[in-house]
């Protein structure tokens, strides 16, 4: 690959459509992960760590423990959904526009 | 016709099955690449039910239900770790992966680094990751099998395994990813189906009063409240020879619960055999519906679970759950001694008066199997009628059938990913330093799935005697410490480079598999009054408490990424510029990396 190809990679990671791309990707995603994780192992070393509490009936045989743990899934399914909008919403457009111009620009 | 003949039609029929599709697919193969990537033109739909039969393996199905009819509660800790753990690979790792690699995860990893050193690093960690899960599965499919076909012969349990691992040979070879793909798709439609049945059918019993299942499965189970809150199998309170507890065993236990979860929700993103299942769709949009579609599926199908394992807890008898208990030569009970259990000065109990047992004396009883990796087709015969009846043959052959479907196909992911690396990393890469062609790299890989499924056979047969859902589990934790460091570091970190991925993968993967050797599960614990089960009972070397590396391995992983990193020199900012463009737009997807 020429040095002016190479060139069209970095000029478009300096672009403001790419950074703002960037932006709105890690924007949305990075906060979420240590979201869902922080919120995981909250569940996991309270099932260690608060056998006690996690113990206590909330209705009839259901208690607290199971209640975190079809919480854990309910927030997966939720995620899963938000991220979906997000980039069906704000990256997929942004990005294919990149794409076309980047392979124009390359030739391809 | 009872209930052997049947499972051997059934298991027959869908080997009949998949063999056809299989061999259509071989058939309609075209460029040599679809090898590795199926003609990357699966929708996201299909390939997101693929995902979910290639993830949802037997140490799922059979493991989590038995986990769950065991010990309760805790087997629900399985199935949120595996399931949470998509979301690492939704939001980080499945669209950038797609729209930078093509084939493999040394492609990513090694995209802007030198490739020989990075190459064979990705190889390595991806065959030691991908066989130790294929040990899993194939102890669990020998197991299985032998159960439903009522085979208690040990050499002849040796001929299913090895008759599993031919199998998963041909698939391979003559299906490469486009046959084994529909192997998944079928199979996970039949688990979905299957699973979908026995939850109905448990829930059914209960007039879908999930609080009244719950109860019984606490009654039954003998464990009273404790069987629905976490604690009996991870994190248990240790006891001395006195009786009181023992601060730094039970530390440890409750650490080794949290090691636990690490690994599961660090690891799916890791695994090499997921990883390449987004390379069989167009784009990262697909690469993001198929995730979708595999959360979806996965997510409903761990919420059964909990009705199959408290089912099975309910209504079936813990004697069957555990496949009843050790007898000696007479049909007397037996202690973990081999001694005959004497229970209030009376000695000498058959199997027939276990209700006769006092509480103490039943703590003494050994199972059979005490892995309940069989409480799924178990409360499958009991929902159908029970044992001895049509109703009961055929949900057992059904069930049976579906979870022997269930290994085949993640079998023969793991025989693909494994070869795949290996022909494109190892071979294309390094030793033919880029320069062999498509045709020869195809060839190598079916040498290469042929060699692994061999190899595969002969580990298997050794150590038949390990836990399924265990082996596993061990298979998450490296492929956390070593795969998964050094593809977030890639993707997300400018200045990572050679140096940085050769440690990350090396450091990871090391640390891993030395803190296994050194761990309670190869060996006698060193702290005293920790539970261990080793595979060498007489041996003393157990330094580590841990039977779960990762919480020292995954972190450790990452530190050496760090530290390789600004160790070296290298600078790769051009092809950085390359890589964070191409893996957030697209750009020139599917093509090789220019050099």
């Amino acid at each position: 690959m020429s040095e002016q190809q190479h060139g069209i990679w970095e000029a478009t990671q300096a672009s403001s459509k790419f950074q703002n791309l960037r932006k709105s990707y890690r924007g949305f995603a990075f906060p979420l992960t240590i979201a869902f994780l922080v919120w995981y192992f909250l569940y996991v070393v309270l099932s260690a760590f608060a056998r006690e509490w996690v113990s206590t009936p909330v209705i009839g045989h259901i208690n607290i423990a199971f209640v975190l743990g079809v919480l854990q899934f309910v927030s997966t399914f939720v995620i899963a959904w938000l991220y979906e909008r997000h980039s069906s919403h704000k990256l997929d457009a942004p990005s294919d526009e990149i794409k076309h111009e980047v392979e124009k620009a390359l030739g391809h | 016709m009872d209930a052997k003949t049947l499972s051997s039609v059934l298991f027959l029929a869908f080997v009949a099955i998949t063999l056809v599709i299989v061999y259509r697919a071989g058939r309609s193969t075209k460029k040599a690449s679809d090898f590795y990537d199926g003609g990357a033109n699966f929708s996201g739909f299909q390939n997101g039910l693929a995902i979910a039969g290639d993830y949802m393996s037997a140490a799922s199905f059979l493991g989590i239900a038995g986990t769950i009819a065991l010990f309760g509660y805790d087997g629900f800790l399985y199935s949120i770790g595996f399931l949470v753990a998509w979301l690492v690979a939704l939001l980080l790792v499945a669209e950038p992966l797609r729209n930078s690699g093509r084939f493999t995860m040394g492609d990513v990893v090694a995209f802007r680094m030198k490739q020989r050193p990075v190459r064979t690093a990705a190889a390595t960690s991806t065959v030691v990751v991908s066989i130790f899960y294929l040990l899993a599965q194939m102890v669990g499919a020998g197991a299985l099998v032998s159960l439903l076909l009522g085979i208690t012969d040990p050499g002849m349990k040796n001929y299913i395994i090895a008759g599993v691992g031919i199998l998963m040979i041909v698939y391979v070879t003559i299906g490469g990813m486009k046959g084994t793909t529909y192997v998944q798709i079928v199979k996970a439609f039949l688990l979905m189906i299957g699973a979908t049945l026995l939850t109905v059918l448990v829930l059914w019993k209960f007039n879908f009063n999930i609080s009244d299942l719950l109860g019984a499965a606490s009654e039954n189970s003998g464990k009273k409240e404790a069987f629905l809150s976490p604690g009996l199998k991870f994190g248990k309170d240790m006891l001395d020879a006195a009786g009181a507890i023992d601060p730094a065993a039970t530390l440890a236990s409750k650490l080794d619960l949290i090691s636990l979860g690490l690994a599961l929700v660090l690891g799916t993103a890791g695994l090499p055999h997921i990883l390449i299942r987004f390379y069989t769709v167009p784009t990262a949009k697909q690469a993001r519906k198929s995730v979708n579609w595999a959360i979806g599926n996965i997510g409903v199908f761990y919420l059964m679970t909990i009705a199959l394992g408290f089912g099975a807890a309910a209504l079936v008898s813990r004697t069957v759950l555990f496949r009843g208990y050790t007898t000696n030569a007479d049909g007397l009970l037996v202690d973990k001694t081999g001694a005959v259990i004497t229970d209030g000065g009376t000695s000498g109990f058959t199997l027939d008066h276990l209700k006769d047992l006092s509480a103490d004396a039943k703590k003494l009883l050994v199972p059979i199997d005490p892995s309940g990796n069989v409480a799924a087709p178990q409360l499958a015969q009991f929902l159908g009628g029970g044992e001895g009846t049509t109703g009961g043959a055929i949900m057992l052959a059904v069930i049976g059938a579906i979870a022997f479907a269930t290994i085949l196909a993640v079998v023969a992911g793991l025989t693909l990913a494994s070869s795949s690396s290996f022909a494109h990393d190892l071979y294309a890469n390094v030793i033919k330093r880029g320069k062999a062609t498509p045709e020869q790299e195809v060839k190598v890989a079916k040498l290469a799935a042929v060699a692994i499924g061999v190899v595969a056979i002969f580990l298997a047969i050794a150590v038949q005697t390990l836990n399924v859902a265990f082996l596993v589990s061990i298979a998450f934790a490296i492929a956390a410490s070593g795969n998964l460091p050094a593809v977030l570091y890639t993707l997300f970190w400018k200045k990572f480079n050679t140096r940085g991925a050769v440690w990350a993968i090396y450091g990871g993967l090391a640390a891993a598999v030395i803190l296994l050797v050194f761990s309670p599960i190869v060996s006698q614990p060193i702290l005293p009054n920790l539970a261990a089960a080793p595979l060498f009972k007489d041996a003393h070397f157990a330094w580590f408490p841990l039977s779960n590396p990762g919480l020292v391995s995954i972190p450790f992983g990452f530190l050496m990424g760090w530290l390789g990193t600004i160790t070296s020199n290298e600078k790769n900012t051009a092809k950085y510029a390359e890589l964070e463009v191409r893996s957030l737009t697209g750009a020139a997807i599917g093509k090789a990396v220019s050099h």
